[in-house]
């Protein structure tokens, strides 16, 4: 499936289709959206560009096996669920900063939850599809 | 007095890893723990005949009223001085027995675990806990019975006395939970005052016979004796121990137990006395016509132990107390017995009174035990079977007139079978001619003939100073039967009288028995011919039965058919279901609050129709999946429609890859093979068609009812309030529900791993190829 | 509407059913998938469909002031979408390493009676 079109199209298909998961996630407290969707997202995003580079080289641009993301991304859901407990309040108290940040919005800590789901499911749907692809 | 019961449970779990060290001289470290615990119980006696009860109450599931509620009487500690006293002799004797065998750290560990589930039932003071030693005796003795693992006789044996006595735990169990329920207590001392609510109570009969079941099947009573001739399989020293002094005394224990709760009823009384006296009778026939020693005495333990039944079904005063007594003298002289017949089954490598003789040269100090034990259960005057003998015929004759003479008759035919029998056990082996293959014969170490001389000579010692035992412990033990101080002073001096010319007429036809009776290979054969009626051949043919059945079942249910499995379970589903929607009714359609149709979703939902006939339908593996991932996205559709952006989006995503996911892996295999007849297809489209139909007819049911919202409108409302967002669905996912998302992840993350590890473990053993 | 999802996902178990049935290994998976579906829009339906109004509050205020769709149905059939998309993942791989080692994609194959047992 190695087209020069397709090819061409993804090296700016993947920026974008990424920046577009990450706009997903940001704002899926408040509009659809969120860490499902923007992690599925993100992984057809690196689907598409393996399609059309091979899968050896989209490793090449994650430089870390995908595998890895999934501790990360798990550690950062306990963490942020577990988080309240320093300021003892009962876990999964929702925390939000004061005022609101610029682009991103109100941070709390069901963002973070919400980038740990991001970032468990991208792990885990690229490391299923790469290792078929790379084992074949 | 929980400690008595964990050593042993610790030390046998500590027999697996440090079971090499006791296998070497530290061998001698293994009685000391029954010998401790003896004298623990020992110690308790003079506590135990003031009349007072020793309790101790540990919690454990105190919820479901199940805890360690232990409870020294007199019963309990009789039956505790034989378990660990008797323990005491056979570890000794075991011990040299299984000198170097392979297994014998294996030995002791199930040894010691059968000592400890012993002591825990008749200590028990609560039901639960008494049913869980109990079954554990059973799993203990079914370790010991099948010891020499290797012989088949042994793991058929075991697996019959497993089934028989686990089989009467389960009814046991039934029948303790019922009591227990009515009386609403389960422990065991409450429970003598519900005496006479249980007794009144409707199902007074059904928990008697579920009690009878279990005790019967433990104690080897008609028609459930047929279990312990097989059990002497095991080695000896575990005959000796379980299948004669203690574990088939458990259901005597557990009678004479619940005699004071469920007892002093004809029913009671009436079923024990038919069953005990069945069974002594006989048993003690039986016996006479065995070859093999240790068959002689198994059947004259049965026989015993019915004469236990029969006593308690006698249930005076004067049966108790010869219930009391003779529950000794039976596990002493039994015991010696046994552990001769070991002795001589080690040295001559037979069994076969037929064969063996003259063994007093050789063996003078095991005959000597030997004859004592025989005379005690002989009944010899000045023995402690005198006095067993004397109390039964007292039972007896006082018994009601009318049964009087009819009670004493079997009693003395019984105990005529005994006298025989303990003589051929105990004396034939001895006397006459010394075979010359014998004479190489020598005596074994000391720790195996001194614990029998030792629990023979008991026999007489307490035949001569009745007063020590029945002051210490038959006293008590019988008042703990009666559940009421009952009277009682044990002599070996009753008078010239009927009882006196019963037991020396008794002594004087049993010997004329023995020396008349010759046992022989054909008389044997005669008996066992008899035997094509037995229960034991019933209970065969019953689990051949069993056995034949469950292939069928096997071939026609459990074939190795996945879809046949599935067609089963899905027809039993549709069924249910169907039964279901039949009871509730005609489904009524709320037609006025269904939403409009408009024609684009109608066109959706026949392109998805068309897909799903493809995917049925087709031969091609890429067009079914094409197929499927339409549908998928028209489901996608239908979700934008119907105000869900964040499902269309995920079912939008997932679709994608998971079609991705099938080409990657599809390519690559074979097209669809399709030999299944025309017929089957049909027979498969009805079945699935008609689940469709029950599953739309579920929803259209559903559909009807009012929609109940209030956790929805929670959501709603406080979504912003509360948690600060907009979305309620993803905040549902991200904060509400938030724990379920995170499993949900780790759930991911599993399967991604699984994938992982699946892939990489083919090329691993490619590799290896 | 309601009626025609209704007929929808009766047509979808039966389809699962039927595939189900079958002893191809991959048409049983189709089959488990169809059935996901099929179990997603009973569940959407159980909940009050409505037209136009996700559950998402306006910019403006902070609470509804609308009706809005049922947002529960549709949190657990999220949910159920991406668990699916786990099983089936993890079957497909299942599924090719079974064909990489007996190299057959029927059930039938599987099937390893061992006489001695019976």
């Amino acid at each position: 499936m190695k087209s020069a079109i397709l090819q061409t199209a993804t090296r700016y298909l993947l920026p974008i289709l990424l920046l577009f998961s990450f706009f997903l996630l940001l704002r899926g407290h408040y509009y659809p959206g969120g860490g499902f969707v923007g992690g599925l997202v993100a992984s057809i995003a690196f689907v598409l560009h393996s399609f059309a580079n091979g899968t050896e080289n989209t490793m090449k641009i994650l430089r870390y096996k995908p595998l890895s993301l999934i501790p990360i991304g798990l550690a950062i859901l306990t963490v942020s669920a577990t988080l309240p407990l320093l300021f003892g309040l009962p876990p999964m108290t929702g925390l939000w900063l004061e005022e609101p940040i610029p682009v991103i919005g109100m941070i709390g800590s069901a963002l973070f939850f919400d980038i740990g789901v991001y970032l468990v499911v991208i792990g885990v749907v690229l490391t299923i599809l790469f290792t078929i692809a790379l084992n074949d | 007095m929980l400690f008595t019961v964990l050593t042993g449970l610790i030390t046998s779990s500590l027999l697996v890893p440090f079971g090499k060290i006791i296998k070497t001289k530290w061998s001698i470290l293994l009685p000391v723990i029954p010998i401790t615990l003896f004298l623990f119980f020992l110690w308790h006696v003079p506590v135990v005949a003031n009349g007072t009860n020793v309790m101790q109450h540990l919690p454990w599931v105190p919820t479901l009223g199940v805890n360690f509620d232990f409870r020294l009487d007199g019963l309990s500690l009789l039956f505790a001085l034989l378990i660990t006293g008797i323990g005491t002799a056979i570890f000794f004797y075991g011990r040299s027995y299984l000198k170097g065998h392979v297994y014998f750290d294996r030995f002791f560990a199930y040894l010691l675990l059968f000592m400890s589930a012993m002591l825990g039932l008749v200590l028990a003071n609560n039901i639960l806990t008494l049913f869980v030693f109990w079954e554990l005796t059973s799993i203990s003795s079914f370790f010991l019975i099948g010891f020499n693992n290797d012989s088949k006789e042994s793991r058929k044996s075991a697996i019959t006395a497993l089934s028989i006595t686990g089989l009467g735990g389960f009814f046991l169990l039934a029948g303790l939970v019922l009591a227990g329920n009515i009386a609403n207590t389960f422990i065991i001392s409450e429970l003598f005052a519900q005496h006479d609510k249980l007794v009144s109570h409707p199902l007074y009969p059904l928990i008697v016979g579920l009690v009878f079941i279990g005790a019967f099947t433990k104690s080897a009573q008609f028609p459930f004796h047929f279990w312990l001739p097989g059990a002497m399989k095991a080695p000896t020293p575990v005959s000796a121990y379980l299948h004669s002094a203690t574990m088939v005394k458990a259901g005597i224990y557990l009678l004479a137990r619940f005699t004071p709760v469920l007892g002093s009823t004809d029913l009671w009384n009436t079923t024990l006395m038919v069953v005990g006296g069945v069974t002594m009778v006989y048993a003690a026939i039986h016996a006479l016509f065995r070859t093999d020693l240790k068959s002689i005495l198994a059947y004259s333990t049965i026989s015993a132990l019915g004469i236990l039944t029969f006593l308690l079904g006698v249930g005076t005063r004067e049966a108790i107390i010869a219930t009391s007594v003779f529950i000794l003298v039976h596990a002493l002289y039994k015991a010696t017995l046994f552990m001769v017949t070991g002795i001589i089954d080690h040295e001559t490598h037979t069994r076969d009174i037929t064969k063996l003789s003259g063994l007093r040269n050789v063996l003078m100090p095991v005959f000597i035990a030997a004859l004592l034990a025989a005379l005690s259960s002989a009944g010899l005057p000045l023995s402690f079977g005198f006095i067993g003998k004397d109390l039964i015929y007292e039972a007896t004759l006082h018994y009601e007139e009318n049964w009087a003479l009819w009670l004493t008759t079997l009693a003395v035919i019984t105990n005529v079978g005994l006298v025989a029998a303990g003589f051929m056990a105990g004396i034939k082996p001895f006397t006459g001619k010394l075979p010359q293959k014998f004479e190489q014969v020598h005596l074994p170490y000391k720790s195996m003939w001194i614990p029998p001389l030792i629990l023979a000579a008991l026999g007489f010692i307490f035949g001569i100073f009745p007063g020590i035992t029945g002051d210490y412990f038959n006293h008590q033990t019988a008042n703990a039967i009666a559940g009421e101080n009952t009277d009682m002073q044990l002599k070996i001096w009753h008078g010239f009288n009927t009882v006196l010319i019963l037991s020396l007429a008794t002594l004087a036809i049993g010997t004329v028995v023995y020396l008349f009776n010759k046992p022989s290979e054909a008389k044997l054969k005669a008996i066992e011919r008899l035997n094509k009626i037995s229960p034991e051949r019933i209970m065969m043919s019953f689990g051949q039965g069993i056995k034949r059945f469950s292939v069928l079942y096997t071939n026609n249910i459990h074939n190795g058919y996945l879809r046949s499995y599935h067609l089963k379970i899905i027809l039993f589903a549709e069924l249910l279901l169907a039964y279901k929607l039949w009871l509730g009714g005609p489904i009524q359609i709320d037609y006025e609050n269904l939403t409009p149709l408009s024609w684009y979703e109608v066109g959706i939902v026949a392109i998805l129709i068309g897909a799903l006939y493809i995917v049925v339908t087709t031969k091609s593996r890429l067009t079914s999946v094409v197929s499927t991932s339409v549908i998928g996205y028209c489901i996608c559709l239908l979700f934008v429609f119907y105000s869900a952006p964040d499902l269309a989006m995920t079912q939008f995503t997932i679709d994608t890859l998971t079609t991705v996911l099938f080409v990657l892996v599809l390519y690559k295999l074979p097209p669809f093979i399709n030999f299944v007849r025309r017929e089957i297809l049909i027979r498969d489209a009805i079945v699935a068609l008609l689940f469709g139909i029950i599953i739309s007819l579920i929803a259209l049911r559903v559909l009807y009812e009012p929609n109940k919202t209030e956790i929805s409108d929670f959501y709603g409302e406080n979504v912003y309030l509360l948690a600060k967002g907009k979305n309620v669905v993803n905040t549902i996912l991200v904060d509400f529900r938030g724990i379920d998302t995170m499993f949900e992840t780790v759930v991911l993350a599993i399967a991604a791993l699984g994938v992982y590890s699946l892939i990489k473990l083919r090329l691993k053993s490619s590799e290896k190829e | 509407m309601e009626l025609l999802l209704i007929l929808i996902l009766g047509l979808l178990f039966a389809g699962g059913v039927y595939l189900i049935l079958r002893r191809s290994m991959v048409k049983l998976l189709l089959g488990i998938i169809l059935w996901g579906n099929g179990a997603n829009i009973l569940i959407f339906v159980l909940g009050k469909i409505t037209k136009g109004s996700p559950p998402v509050i306006d910019e403006a205020y902070k609470v509804f002031q609308d009706i809005y769709a049922d947002p529960i149905p549709q949190a657990l059939i999220l949910t159920a979408i991406v668990i699916s998309f786990g099983l089936t993942s993890f079957a497909i791989v299942l599924l090719k390493r079974v064909y990489a080692l007996v190299d057959s994609d029927d059930l039938d194959d599987l099937n390893t009676p061992e006489e001695e047992d019976i």
